[in-house]
């Protein structure tokens, strides 16, 4: 079990966060139907970094980014989204 | 050919201090080229190679694998087999392989353990009973076994579970598959390694591919550790890893890897029957032929190729198994591992064609890859051998997200962390 740096809440255990999908996957409302399907239905699913939408679900509720790495579970960013993120 | 195993040949041996042994398959240098190379030398790349060499004359099979063979998921998943599914797509395509589960050791002169002791799932209330006798329906009218049980039947054959009317998880019933059951994971992989290499298959270990070789459209080969393997058609069939070698090619795939716990406690005498499963909640027991009760639950519900698992879905996993078979709470956990589960965006595997000459997948197994190794090798193995899917894993092509037609037995949607 290893900790998450919550934007908002600081440092907290995995177990508060849960994992929905990553910022590649959005479908993008303006885009077409192939676009929608590529997000929707294709992951780089890379052995490195990848950019991930996580939610802080059993604490302060919010989303946000985490760039990890998917071998060693390193965690090299975490940013904040959504109106919290808004100066 | 090599001798094979038998009752007399271990007599003999005896007779002759056991000097008859030899290696059940060969180290081979890779070749130059071969008809078709296989990435991925865990059950399901092995059996290919098997079927291709023993049903369609296709010898000249290369199977190249990153570390040992077996290592994989085949030697990491909790043995078992059955072909209880809902959907007429996934239970046709399980109840083909299960037909050759019950012949298996017998084809491939290798004992892979079959143990056919039925396989239920439990029933917690009058929706998951309505579910279970809908799934036993729709299995009985494709000719499968199903059978409904009251709890009096089920305390027959588990009489360790917790079926009093005020258990945390009242069990109403159960639908059990008599034909169900387990195998030795490790077995498997080293029996159709045996056979396949016996028909000539090179086996090729400690060889990781770490690129292609592409010509237009065409994937003509592979770059290796241990050099350029040309090959007529390539088939990946890495589990876990399909993302990352897909990934090389130039492909993205609607797959994400995630860990899969599993652990085994100390073994005990016969205390489990028969493999307990629960769908509504999520865990699965048996009791390995050793003694020890083999169990698992939810895969860790974020993307990973770590291989190391987290403790609190382990403890998520025993609980439930222990609130339901009280019993279970005596003994002590003797070992814990994890494997990369390669989960698709529909819950069922693909096996096909792909958008690029000459390359063929077979991947997406989520947690239920070693029941299909026959059927997935057979399939494969029709379809690298002819160009073109087996009527059985025609449904299970790539393009299935495309055009809509997934094959979604949970009815999840695109979500594997929600599964």
């Amino acid at each position: 079990m290893y900790q998450i740096t919550c934007p908002h809440c600081g440092p907290r255990a995995q177990t508060e966060f849960t994992y929905e999908r990553t910022t590649d996957s959005v479908v993008d409302p303006a885009g077409d139907a192939s676009t929608a399907m590529q997000a929707l239905y294709t992951r780089a699913n890379p052995m490195g970094l990848d950019d991930e939408i996580w939610r802080h679900t059993y604490g302060c509720r919010a989303w946000m980014v985490l760039t990890r790495h998917r071998v060693t579970h390193e965690i090299h960013a975490v940013k904040a989204i959504g109106p919290e993120a808004l100066p | 050919m090599k001798t094979p195993y038998s009752a007399f040949s271990l007599l003999r041996g005896a007779l002759n201090g056991q000097k008859h042994w030899e290696p059940a398959w060969r180290d081979p240098e890779p070749r130059a080229s071969y008809d078709v190379i296989i990435i991925g030398g865990g059950g399901h790349g092995l059996a290919t190679a098997y079927y291709l060499a023993k049903v369609h004359g296709i010898r000249n099979v290369a199977v190249l694998e990153k570390s040992w063979i077996g290592g994989g998921n085949v030697g990491r998943n909790t043995t078992l087999v059955r072909s209880n599914y809902r959907l007429p797509q996934l239970h046709n395509f399980f109840e083909f392989g299960l037909k050759l589960w019950h012949n298996l050791s017998d084809d491939l002169n290798y004992n892979v353990m079959f143990s056919p002791r039925g396989a239920m799932f439990l029933g917690h209330n009058d929706g998951d009973m309505i579910k279970l006798a809908e799934r036993g329906d729709a299995m009985r009218c494709d000719g499968i076994d199903a059978e409904l049980l009251s709890p009096k039947q089920i305390a027959k054959i588990e009489p360790l579970l917790d079926l009093s009317r005020n258990a945390r998880f009242p069990i109403d019933g159960a639908l059990i598959q008599w034909r169900a059951g387990t195998a030795r994971h490790d077995a498997v992989a080293w029996g159709y390694a045996r056979a396949a290499d016996a028909l000539g298959v090179d086996i090729i270990q400690k060889c990781e591919v770490t690129g292609f070789v592409k010509d237009g459209n065409r994937i003509t080969g592979v770059e290796t550790t241990r050099g350029r393997i040309l090959a007529g058609r390539t088939g990946i069939c890495v589990a876990g890893h399909s993302g990352h070698v897909a990934g090389l090619a130039g492909l993205r795939l609607p797959i994400e890897s995630q860990t899969l716990q599993a652990l085994v406690t100390e073994g005990v005498k016969p205390m489990v029957q028969s493999v307990v499963m629960s769908q509504s909640l999520h865990f699965y027991i048996s009791q390995s032929d050793k003694g020890g009760i083999v169990m698992g639950g939810d895969p860790d519900n974020w993307p990973s190729y770590a291989r190391r698992g987290q403790p609190t879905i382990k403890e998520h996993a025993i609980a439930q198994a222990v609130t339901v078979m009280p019993a279970l709470s005596r003994l002590r956990m003797l070992r814990t591992w994890s494997g990369v589960t390669d989960m698709s965006f529909d819950g069922a595997p693909i096996i096909g064609l792909s958008p690029i000459d000459g390359l063929y997948l077979n991947a997406g197994w989520c947690y239920g890859g070693f029941k299909a190794t026959p059927a997935s090798g057979w399939t494969y193995a029709h379809t690298l051998a002819t160009g073109r899917p087996h009527e059985l894993n025609a449904p299970f092509s790539l393009e299935r997200f495309m055009t809509g037609a997934t094959i979604d037995e949970a009815a999840v949607g695109p979500f594997p962390n929600h599964r």
